[in-house]
């Protein structure tokens, strides 16, 4: 653990409030001084079921979840299913701290309710508190809350609690709850939080060194995750339609968006199934709104078709897509990254989408607004893909990174003046699809515009959008529509969306995309730290791949190691095929556990590769065993020759 | 000023305005049903004085999906079954637009069926016709949801269909349409005053249009003769917003075709219902104004994310 931060896990069961609790707590940290990021876990279930929310806390930088935590306040699960022992589950009552007992650093804080959990239930609990150095505070929470107010609060309490024994002011945290409640619940709420705080100092002798660090920010921090940048990302580039079916983790977006378009001039419409929603972001786009849609893996599945149909009719469109643990529905609630193969090769033909991974709230914001200029620049659908790490996980940016300007322009769409100035004499139909355009981009007109008509068609068509299967029209049609990604890649050139952190003549390179960029960060610090000489490089656009980068930087190690999320090496093979090579110097490192990577999984997985002298064509299968007895959560790795996949020809 | 100048621009057309230059003719095979459905929807449109600009037509796949090559208005031809998703969302972009959809019956009571019952349940202010000829033309032949029972057919069914028939002026009044009629190639004065009618009508509107298939629905009939169930005294009168009328006057108009009985007309209408459109502007969840204009309004103030970050703070 660094000394110099805090990482407090908030764990019950779904429905006792422990996401609002802990994204509060979050913002009091934050607005403390201190740079945060979050952790969000929980099951597929509305009540009930283990779930914590995990804040680290620090004066530095940060940009991962850390390898291992330091407070715990175990709530139980209130909602728990009664103990049988012959059932699957067991006792439920207890998991919230028995779970989390194996992550918990040495010397660590135990808060837990008494009123819920009874440590007579947990085998060999005080042999693992002694043996670990654990400091415990047992309260009755639930009395506690009941007394001053009502059960429900013992959360406050559970904060209250914290609180004094991390040596966190209340005014921080009184502050937040104010924001959100008033009257007579803001004022139970501050008593117990008051109560318990003065409670615990009073009975306990707090000696255990762990206490909340102190941080200064330059300028006010606002607390964003993934799933906002994405929607101020679209609302800043001017998107007013969204249409979706509900799906986990892509619902984020879809509600903040929903709550936000009516104020913002614009419509968002949740319809009968993701067919439906993916056509009618089409339908609207063509009709000249900026307009997107997105779901998750499942429901992007059913996106297939209208996708397509983007592709063919050349209507620009923004599609998200959220991966979650696959396949069919996976695990619902946990995170992974394997549907990116999923999304660069669905719907029918070649695919023609441009798909870009970004790696934090940051630049989900900056793509997100560079996958609408892209898709109406050049009419052509647009893919965020994320997932639900990056949905969820909460992190701080300075306020001033969202004043910016709004720019709801599309380069690729006529005015109607510029229609009639543009339309060929007597025409009848305007030229949508011709053959000449500038960067491949006939600009489109919409529909309502004098003397703009014209056909468009998921048929190959002509140049007015008329059905022709004429073949020198069809190679015509299909060799100006590829050559967009020329113009495109060059665009995307400007803004360097590869991440490259660390030295540049470095020994050992970790290559990874998307949500793992914090992640590879950390651990290039971590193994520089044990004396290697590394760097790394997130890669965020995946189709049209930046080709010219990733060979530069894979070039300039000896041998790379490629983190990602998923079972098969997709993100690998995907570099392989871009580049055609390179098989020989790359080594996988897997983890598809339903949980992101943690720095030092990373760390472990690179540095045992080494000691093992494992072939450079192997996969590092990262594996958390569970152990019901003894402290740690011991990483498994798994040799695996890669099989069949080499490199293409 | 509008950005959009055809649209409600006064226009003086005829029925011809809407024919392509570029594909005058349509590759229907000869005594082709379909051909009355064009027909009837440029004399209609004609008549509304609808300018080709405002008019925007989206159609699904099939024979009857190539009705936007025949058409000359702005023409989105989508993809199997997901016209009405298509068209729906530019009513909502654009609500001054006139939309007609249009599919075949596999089209629209099968593939997009979801959508057809969600639709009109939504109630959104568009024409949608259904050229129901009973069966799959363009893939040659095989049963449609609209196909008789035991129906055979060469490629698919040699020992006869063995799914009933399903009803779509039925589904459509179950699911929440605000106009459905049924009417017929062969009877193209009743065709176009409906058509009129099913896009003068604010709400869905859905017109269930007979078309005969001379090779693949040999079989059946040429929907001749036809009646129209208003002018006829051998069936019950009903008041067109009376939906328990209606609903028995479909029944027995669904289950005649079977028996050979060719009964069209008007079912049933209510003006009453609000809109789709309406429906949202009403709670504030749909501007006034049409999204559309705002991209080209030099003026139109875009809020920003910042506006609303202060409760990130």
């Amino acid at each position: 653990m660094n000394e110099n931060e805090i990482v407090w896990r908030i764990a019950g069961g779904s429905g006792d409030g422990i996401d609002s609790t802990g994204s509060n707590f979050t913002k009091a940290l934050m607005r403390s001084g201190l740079n945060v990021t979050t952790h969000r876990h929980y099951p597929s279930r509305i009540r009930g079921g283990h779930t914590y929310f995990e804040v680290r806390a620090s004066a530095d930088d940060i940009r991962s979840r850390a390898d291992e935590y330091n407070v715990l306040l175990a709530l139980g699960d209130s909602f728990a299913r009664s103990p049988d022992e012959e059932s699957v589950y067991g006792n439920e009552e207890v998991k919230p701290l028995t779970e989390n007992l194996d992550d918990l650093a040495e010397g660590g804080v135990i808060i837990y309710d008494t009123g819920v959990i009874d440590t007579e239930d947990i085998p060999e609990f005080d042999d693992r508190v002694e043996e670990n150095g654990w400091n415990v505070y047992p309260l009755d929470l639930r009395e506690i809350a009941k007394e001053q107010g009502r059960e429900v609060m013992r959360n406050t309490a559970g904060v209250g609690a914290t609180a004094a024994a991390i040596g966190f002011e209340l005014e921080a945290i009184e502050d937040v709850m104010s924001d959100s409640m008033g009257g007579d619940i803001l004022e139970s709420n501050v008593e117990i939080l008051h109560h318990t705080r003065d409670k615990v100092l009073d009975e306990y002798d707090v000696d255990h060194g762990i206490g909340v660090p102190e941080g200064e920010h330059d300028e006010e921090q606002v607390l964003v995750g993934g799933s906002h940048g994405i929607a101020y990302g679209a609302l800043d580039e001017g998107c007013r339609f969204i249409s979706g079916y509900p799906m986990t983790p892509w619902t984020d977006v879809f509600a903040i968006m929903s709550k936000m378009l009516p104020d913002f001039g614009g419509v968002a419409e949740q319809v009968e199934d993701e067919i439906a929603a993916a056509s009618m972001a089409i339908g609207a786009s063509h009709t000249g709104a900026k307009a997107m849609s997105g779901s998750s893996g499942g429901g992007f599945a059913l996106m297939s078709e209208p996708l397509g149909m983007a592709e063919g009719t050349e209507t620009p469109v923004v599609l998200i897509e959220a991966m979650r643990g696959a396949p069919s529905t996976g695990l619902p609630t946990k995170t992974e990254q394997s549907d990116l193969e999923h999304v660069l090769y669905t719907s029918q033909g070649d695919a023609m989408r441009v798909v870009l991974a970004p790696g934090d709230p940051k630049e989900a914001y900056e793509q997100t607004r560079t996958a609408f200029r892209i898709a109406y620049g050049y009419n052509i659908p647009a893919i965020i893909l994320y997932d639900k790490k990056l949905s969820g996980g909460l992190t701080n940016l300075p306020e001033s990174f969202f004043d910016r300007e709004a720019d709801p322009s599309m380069e690729a769409t006529l005015t109607e003046e510029e229609v009639q100035e543009l339309k060929p004499d007597g025409a009848q139909d305007f030229p949508r699809f011709s053959y000449g355009a500038e960067k491949g981009v006939p600009p489109r007109p919409i529909p309502g515009q004098k003397d703009g008509r014209f056909k468009t068609s998921g048929n190959e068509h002509d140049q007015y959008g008329y059905i022709d299967e004429d073949p020198d029209n069809r190679v015509r049609q299909m060799d100006r529509r590829l050559s967009r990604f020329d113009h495109i890649r060059d665009e995307l050139n400007d803004e360097n969306h590869q991440a490259v952190y660390g030295d540049d003549d470095a020994e050992y390179g970790l290559l990874s995309f998307g949500s793992n960029k914090g992640v590879i960060e950390e651990a290039v610090d971590e193994l520089s730290e044990d004396g290697w000489s590394v760097s790394g490089m997130n890669v965020s656009d995946m189709v049209p791949f930046d080709a010219e980068g990733v060979r530069g930087f894979i070039e300039s190690v000896d041998r790379v190691f490629v983190v990602e999320n998923n079972a098969t090496a997709q993100f690998r093979h995907h570099v392989q095929r871009e580049l055609a090579g390179y098989g020989d110097v790359m080594t996988s490192i897997l983890k598809y556990d339903g949980d992101p990577f943690r720095p030092a999984e990373v760390v472990d997985a690179v540095e045992s590769a080494e000691d093992d002298d494992v072939e450079t064509s192997y996969n590092v299968k990262i594996q958390h065993k569970i152990s019901r007895k003894g402290r740690g959560t011991e990483t498994v790795k798994r040799l695996e020759s890669v099989q069949g996949r080499g490199d293409p020809q | 000023m509008s950005a959009f100048s055809a649209i409600g621009e006064e226009t003086e057309v005829e029925s011809d305005d809407y024919t392509p230059k570029l594909e005058p003719q349509a590759t229907w095979c000869p005594g082709c049903g379909d051909f009355s459905v064009l027909k009837a929807l440029k004399q209609a449109l004609a008549e509304l004085g609808k300018n080709p600009d405002e008019v925007q037509l989206v159609t699904g796949i099939g024979c009857s999906g190539k009705l936007s090559s025949y058409f000359e208005s702005y023409g989105f031809h989508s993809i199997h079954g997901r016209a009405l998703p298509v068209g729906r969302a530019s009513k909502l972009i654009n609500p001054e637009l006139e939309l007609i959809a249009a599919g075949g019956d596999g089209d629209g009571y099968g593939i997009g069926g979801n959508h057809f019952m969600h639709t009109a349940r939504e109630n959104h202010d568009m024409t949608y016709i259904v050229f129901n000829n009973e069966v799959f033309g363009l893939t040659k032949g095989q049963p449609s949801p609209t196909s008789p029972k035991g129906q055979k057919s060469k490629s698919m069914t040699p020992h006869g269909n063995a799914k009933a028939p399903i009803r779509p002026m039925s589904m459509a009044l179950s699911a929440g349409a605000t106009y459905v009629a049924r009417t017929a190639a062969v009877n193209p004065r009743q065709a176009k005053e409906i058509l009129v009618e099913a896009i003068e009508h604010d709400g869905f509107a859905h017109v269930d249009f007979l078309t005969q298939c001379p090779t693949w629905n040999k079989d059946a009939k040429q929907y001749v003769p036809y009646v129209d169930i208003q002018d006829s005294d051998d069936h019950d009168e009903f008041e067109l917003d009376d939906m328990r009328g209606a609903w028995e006057a479909m029944r027995e108009t669904e289950e005649a075709l079977y028996e050979g009985e060719v009964l069209t007309g008007r079912y049933y209408q209510d003006e009453r219902r609000p809109s789709y459109q309406e429906e949202k502007m009403e709670r504030g969840d749909m501007p006034e104004t049409p999204i559309a204009e705002d991209y080209f309004d030099e003026s139109h103030d875009w809020k920003r994310s910042y506006d609303i970050i202060d409760k990130h703070k």
